[in-house]
């Protein structure tokens, strides 16, 4: 049976305007819903800390002590932008798991029955990601200043937020994954681990690529991690008008629309 | 208020799998109606109730739901419909406060407002006291009443309950539904109101309509008393002496208002006060009207020198409507939609209680 047999909607001559929806706002709303956890415990911010401040404390020496002679007392300079992006790929990978859960619970179903944008419920989330980079990462500057490092004022604060910019983009990658693998959750540890690693050794982070091989450089070209990566050496050195910065922002962004433009997509499709 | 004809789902699981979750499903609900849907897992309640509620799109057929079809106005129908879906409706680290706020605000209310009418529905559905802890640490009943919290804060004149109540023990259960009985009358037009459920026990007493569902299709459809006294009929259960029991057979298979007649398998050791041990045996009679047709029974019998030893009649659950139905019964059957056959029951009855006879 068609629609056409149907007898039309007894509404439909007098059509009440629906409430007036703004992508901002709803966007606004899912924001402020995933903030309120992380501003009620904010100490939850610091289990994402464990793992730069172990590379930091453990790797850092080594490093010291086998390219000190290179790098001199700029050793810090050189890896601290390094562990800044290291947090904020870790952190923003796995945030991803919080949308699983909800998808488990049935929360997001819940949302996805309301008129919601959903869109925003997704651009909403990725933003999120700001707020925890920005402040492990400030943490991370903090806890390293008594030991020696003195970064650009200016270039720090660039790079953090042009590390929140890449945290957008990772996050919203992460909400993808765990759209497209929802029917098997376990898939999403797999496909994050298995991305991780090459994503964070291909970026140069904690050893620099000039020595690699030429193939390892060539396949780090098209990681935008690289560029983030490069761009807060530079601007932690106060280089800060450098085409290393310039090329940071642009991974930054790609990263950021890329990700919104695939997890709307991932979002918009999510309901069975 | 909703009004699908035809409507179906099919989940295509592979290339050589497809689930035909709903076959061509036609209802009208009018506004108003508490209506239940019943029917064993994986009859297509839930994925019925996701098709009306904009979730998924039908494979084929139509579906208007608050006078919006369900595939064209999506947005309308979301706006006019609650949903309290067989998950739950808050985060895990959620206060409980804040969820009712967020979705006041999904709705359009404006802070303040969205406030106002969470402590309204916090104390309307007695979760005051745990308005400020996080979701994770309520009991599953409050669990429920905050769900169904979430649903009716846009005061939806149409609301969806899927499984409101599964998993909670009787006295929560009975609770929940004291709250949606008192949240529908105190709307100012009646909500209307679709649920599914397992408990034949609860869609026997709260739904004023009952719609049964199985493999994808509806197979009945009317008041739980129409369906019982039309489906199933009461039983009487009459105890005799073995060897009375063929005679006792005859008798009821003649009286008036009998649908069927059956000889339980096996007899019963008994050994009443006062009289010498012997065999028993069970006759089930369905009747028309178990009162009316008992004190006959046992005139007959007695005329015949039947000895009846003890006399049961019960009525009807919709457990008997759905086992008239299809030949299972409700509690015992689990349906998988894919099943190659829909004709073919997956569980075919071979419990002893299971009664055989299909009423005519
Ligand atoms: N997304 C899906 N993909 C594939 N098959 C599905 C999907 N959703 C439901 N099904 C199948 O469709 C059939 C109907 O499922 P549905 O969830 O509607 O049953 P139900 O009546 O709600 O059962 P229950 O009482 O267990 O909740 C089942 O066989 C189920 O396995
Ligand atoms: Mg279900």
């Amino acid at each position: 049976m068609s629609a056409a047999t149907l007898t039309p909607a007894p509404q439909a001559s007098t059509e009440r305007p629906l409430a007036h929806r703004s992508f901002v706002r709803d966007t606004r709303i899912v924001l402020l819903r995933e903030l309120r956890p992380v501003a009620r415990d904010p100490f939850s911010l610091l289990f994402g800390l464990i793992q730069p401040l172990v590379f930091l404390g453990l790797f850092g020496p080594l490093l010291v002590g086998s390219a000190g002679a290179t790098l001199g007392a700029d050793v810090w300079l050189w890896f601290v932008p390094a562990v800044l992006a290291m947090t904020t790929l870790f952190g923003s990978s796995v945030t991803g798991s919080n949308l699983q859960l909800d998808i488990s619970s049935g929360v997001h179903e819940r949302m996805l029955v309301t008129p919601l944008s959903r869109p925003a419920q997704l651009v909403g989330r990725a933003l999120k990601e700001m707020v925890p980079v920005l402040a492990q990462s400030a943490v991370v500057l903090l806890v390293m200043l008594p030991f020696g490092l003195r970064p650009n004022p200016l270039g720090a604060v660039l790079t953090l937020l042009q590390l929140a910019v890449l945290g957008i983009g990772v996050g919203a990658l992460s909400y993808s994954l765990a759209l497209a693998v929802r029917k098997q959750e376990w898939m999403f540890w797999v496909v994050q681990q298995t991305v991780l690693f090459p994503v964070m050794l291909l970026s140069g982070m904690l050893l620099p690529l000039e020595t690699g091989p030429a193939w390892m450089r060539a396949i780090s070209t098209v990681n935008p991690l690289r560029y983030v990566v490069d761009s807060g050496r530079a601007a932690f050195a106060g280089d800060l008008a450098s085409s290393a910065v310039a090329w940071g922002w642009v991974a930054a962004v790609v990263t950021a629309a890329v990700g919104l433009t695939v997890g709307v997509r991932a979002m918009i499709r999510s309901a069975d | 208020m909703i009004r699908t004809r035809a409507l179906t789902k099919d989940f295509v699981v592979s290339r050589t799998r497809t689930v035909h979750a709903v076959r061509g499903i036609s209802l009208d609900v009018e506004p108003g109606e508490l209506v239940a849907v019943l029917g064993p897992n994986g009859a297509g309640k839930t994925t019925t109730l996701r098709m009306l509620t904009t979730l998924i799109e039908p494979t084929s057929g139509t579906a208007e739901v608050a006078g919006y079809d369900v595939t064209d106005r999506p947005g309308r129908v979301r706006a006019a419909i609650g949903y309290v879906g067989q998950g739950g409706a808050g985060g895990a680290a959620q206060h409980v406060r804040d969820e009712l706020v967020t979705q006041g605000e999904i709705y359009g209310l404006d802070r303040r407002r969205a406030r106002v009418r969470a402590a309204e529905l916090l104390e309307a559905l007695d979760l005051t006291e745990q308005a400020d802890r996080k979701v994770e640490s309520l009991s599953g009943g409050q669990k429920r009443r905050l769900d169904v919290a979430v649903g009716l804060v846009h005061r939806p004149p149409l609301l969806f309950l899927d499984e409101p109540s599964t998993g909670l023990d009787p006295h929560n259960r009975a609770n929940l539904w004291d709250h949606i009985l008192r949240m529908r009358t105190a709307a100012p037009e009646p909500m209307t109101i679709v649920l599914t459920t397992h408990y034949l026990d609860e869609a026997d007493t709260f739904a004023e309509r009952v719609i049964v569902v199985d493999h994808g299709q509806v197979i009945a459809d009317d008041t739980a008393d129409a369906l019982k006294a039309e489906l199933a009929g009461d039983l009487v259960t009459l105890r005799v002496p073995a060897e009375h029991a063929a005679a006792l057979a005859t008798i009821a298979e003649r009286a008036p208002g009998t649908r069927s007649v059956r000889v339980a398998d096996g007899g019963v050791r008994a050994q009443a006060a006062g009289r010498a041990p012997g065999v028993e045996q069970t006759v089930e009679i369905r009747t028309a009207d178990g009162p009316g047709a008992a004190p006959g029974l046992l005139r007959a019998a007695d005329a015949a020198g039947v000895d009846v030893r003890r006399v049961d009649v019960a009525r009807p659950t919709l457990d008997d409507v759905f086992l008239g139905l299809t030949g299972r019964s409700l509690r015992e059957t689990g349906v998988d939609g894919a099943a190659p056959d829909p004709d073919e029951p997956t569980n075919a009855p071979t419990s002893a209680t299971t009664k055989k006879e299909v009423p005519a």
